[in-house]
């Protein structure tokens, strides 16, 4: 076995590029300078961002739109903390993602030296895993590691903290030999899972049995590369499909047997079916609180097939008939395969499917139309965005209403065309994670749909989409407020508004998006949007940023309110009086 | 995977995990992050020096069996874990205790000691150290017993176990 003499640093880079990584968003500082120098002769391209929370943002978004890890480096103590955000919204969402933290030196660790923190301390319970790497020769073992574990079973993000004196050239502990024989050593890690025949089976027989079955397909669909098989699946059977915030587009919205998003924010049809399904099919979903409502009203007659690949999942918020721990995509196929060999079944959906098709007559997406006078109308906005951008174009939402209404009134064609933060709903998402999905999908366009809130909370990434290339749109919905507390307030708290106004002309967006190198618009009249959209759409030199004013007293309907079982969905004013 | 009936409050998880720096903070701090009691913890290197094994009693009021197991096995440091169901398991703990021994009690406490299978492991002019090796249980009897002579300290080690033999093994 050959080996190659080098220091510590190279042998980072040299792994990282063993890996296939092309790209590295990150910012640089003391503690992990001895690795910046070598990745100056690296063939990876580095995107210095102006914020760490930023870069974490950025390889998450990479990550959801490319189908490859994102990676991060930052320094120690505060690059770490900033990091820390962008960690738990990633480990909440199962996204794919490598995390390199300098640390002080060996020796310095627990003296609280200059930019020391306890960075796998602290990161022990927002990451799948962590590392606190000792020796210059455990580098590349370690890297290896890390990207395994990120990436298989479960995905997530996994830091790998790097002392100073293991990377430094200057230091002797920095000596190591380079071998491209790499073993991991991971006793207690062993993703793979075989998916079980006979739950299969008795999945199956529940599926022939169902009169009114529901597929509740969830991000773990897409975390399986399954899409194409989940619509496989459902043209076969026939069984209608929602898509939680976390599957937008893994099934068409433009499907007959789409019934859109469930839960909190979800549509009325989609919410409905699963409250009276005998059936529901999850497929890589966990039950959230946010999709299940009060959970002991949720989907009463139903019984439940869950599919998941972590079996911590199965059963942890509602007990599954048949549990199946496995990749979906291989569950999937299982399931298809035993459909074929052992018929569909004769049940009789034919009630369960005029039901439905009422449901979708009586209460669709509705919102009241613009009167004069009034500001924009943000649902009216996202439905020419939608309408006047390309089929395939990736949106990247920050939180709050104006990440519910994209979720509802786009139509998701296609896998891997929405990205949000579900679990940890983290404002701010949106600007970093945009750009990392347009460098992991240059020639795609990417709308950024944030609200100016959250927009004020990581514009500053604006300048690095400008100085690094990344020439992303944002769509801001400003209504001067927090507007989905302030909807709360509005609604749970008798409109006793508190701390939720932000300001109605500070800062001026315009001038800021223009400051930061953007092209950049402000529309009040609803004449005004298609021309701002067309024109932001044929820009590609530089971001934009359309400052859309919009209402502020507009609500999110429908809503299940907090602590309300999910048939006390509440509905728009206008379907109100309509018999469920 | 096997999960105790309902009339068991503690069960007992035997967690071999790789002997690494960290390890024994990341079970403690899934314990306390998902809402998990733990009732007693004793760990110690196994004849392989590349693991530990750390003898976990879960209080199964906070939270079932199966979910406490299944987050565990999620650790990547944890290599394996076996359920020892109350009355399949061997189990033992340590007790010293140093107790108030005046010198016309001192016989008394001896004979209770003798009758244990105590030991003495120190004598003072008005006190005793004690130690007691045996089922939790008997532990807690003979600590009752001591009550009336007055403890000064006490510390138990919390227990390990093994499961019972079959007897073809």
């Amino acid at each position: 076995m050959t080996t190659t003499p080098m220091d510590g640093g190279q042998a980072l880079i040299r792994a990282l590029e063993n890996e296939g990584v092309d790209l590295l968003f990150g910012l640089p500082g003391g503690a992990i300078l001895p690795v910046y120098d070598p990745l100056i002769d690296s063939s990876i391209r580095h995107v210095l961002v102006r914020h760490e929370q930023g870069a974490g943002h950025m390889a998450s978004g990479y990550a959801h739109a490319a189908g490859r890890p994102g990676v991060m480096m930052v320094t120690s103590g505060p690059g770490a903390t900033n990091a820390v955000t962008a960690l738990c919204d990633a480990h909440l969402d199962s996204v794919p993602l490598v995390c390199i933290t300098g640390q002080v030196p060996l020796a310095a660790i627990g003296t609280d030296a200059f930019q020391e923190c306890d960075t796998t301390g602290i990161t022990m319970s927002v990451t799948k895993h962590n590392f606190l790497v000792t020796e210059a020769q455990d580098i590349p073992r370690v890297v290896k590691e890390a990207f395994h574990i990120a990436t298989t079973g479960r995905p997530g993000p996994v830091l790998v903290d790097i002392p100073k004196d293991i990377v430094d050239p200057n230091s002797p502990r920095s000596a190591m030999e380079w071998s491209d024989e790499i073993e991991m050593d991971l006793p207690g890690y062993d993703p793979n899972v075989e998916v079980d025949p006979a739950a299969i089976a008795a999945a199956a027989d529940l599926m022939r049995a169902a009169e009114r079955p529901v597929l509740y397909v969830g991000g773990g669909i897409l975390k399986a590369r399954a899409a194409e098989v989940l619509y496989q699946l459902a043209e076969m059977t026939g069984i209608h499909v929602v898509t939680t915030l976390m599957a937008r587009g893994a099934f068409p919205d433009s499907h007959d047997l789409c019934l859109g998003m469930p839960g909190m924010h979800g549509n009325f049809t989609a919410v409905t079916a699963m409250q009276e399904a005998d059936l529901l099919v999850v497929l890589g979903a966990r039950f959230d609180d946010r999709v299940t409502g009060r959970l002991d009203g949720f989907a009463p007659g139903a019984r439940v097939v869950h599919v998941d690949i972590d079996s911590a999942e199965l059963g942890k918020v509602r007990r599954a008939d048949v549990a199946i721990q496995g990749d979906c995509r291989v569950a999937i196929e299982a399931l298809i395969a035993e459909l074929q060999a052992n018929g569909l079944g004769d049940a009789d959906r034919g009630a369960w499917r005029s039901r439905i098709s009422g449901w979708q007559e009586r209460f669709p997406l509705a919102y009241e139309a613009w009167e004069p006078g009034q500001a924009l109308k943000p649902q009216y906005v996202i439905e020419r965005l939608r309408d006047l951008s390309p089929d395939d174009t990736i949106v990247v939402s920050g939180v709050g209403q104006h990440q519910m209404w994209a979720s509802q009134y786009w139509r998701f064609d296609h896998p891997y065309t929405w990205i949000n933060s579900g679990g940890l709903g983290t404002m701010g998402y949106s600007i970093p994670a945009a750009i990392g999905a347009k460098a992991g999908m240059p020639d795609r366009t990417v709308w950024a749909v944030d609200g100016d809130g959250c927009f004020q909370m990581t514009a500053q990434e604006l300048v690095t989409a400008t100085v690094e290339g990344f020439p992303i749109k944002v769509a801001l919905f400003n209504n001067s407020y927090l507007g989905m507390v302030r909807q709360w307030q509005e609604m749970f708290y008798e409109e006793r508004y508190s701390e939720v106004f932000l300001s109605k002309d500070v800062p001026d967006y315009k001038m800021w998006a223009q400051s930061m190198g953007c092209e950049a618009m402000r529309v009040d009249d609803p004449d005004e949007i298609d021309a701002a959209i067309t024109k932001a759409n044929e820009i590609d030199d530089r971001p934009v940023v359309i400052d859309f004013r919009v209402m502020a007293e507009e609500k999110v309907y429908p809503m299940v309110p907090a602590g309300a079982t999910n048939s006390d969905l509440v509905v728009p004013p206008s379907q109100a009086d309509l018999s469920r | 995977m096997n999960v105790a009936g309902p009339d068991y409050r503690y069960h007992t998880l035997v967690v071999t995990v790789e002997n690494k720096s960290g390890v024994l903070a990341r079970v403690a701090g899934l314990f306390a992050r998902r809402g998990f009691n733990i009732e007693s913890l004793a760990v110690a290197p196994t004849d392989d020096d590349r693991f530990s094994r750390l003898t976990i009693v879960v209080d199964l009021e906070s939270a079932p069996l199966e979910q406490v197991v299944k987050q565990l096995d999620k650790l990547v440091n944890v290599v394996e874990i076996r359920e020892l169901h109350p009355g399949s398991a061997v189990e033992r703990e340590l007790m010293i205790v140093t107790v108030e021994a005046e010198p016309d009690r001192r016989d008394e406490l001896v004979e209770q000691l003798d009758r244990a299978g105590g030991k003495v492991l120190s004598v003072g002019a008005d006190r005793m150290m004690l130690s007691l090796v045996g089922p939790p249980k008997r532990i807690d009897e003979f600590e009752d017993l001591l009550r009336p002579f007055g403890i000064v300290e006490l510390q138990r080690t919390g227990r390990v176990a093994l499961p019972v033999l079959d007897e073809d093994a």
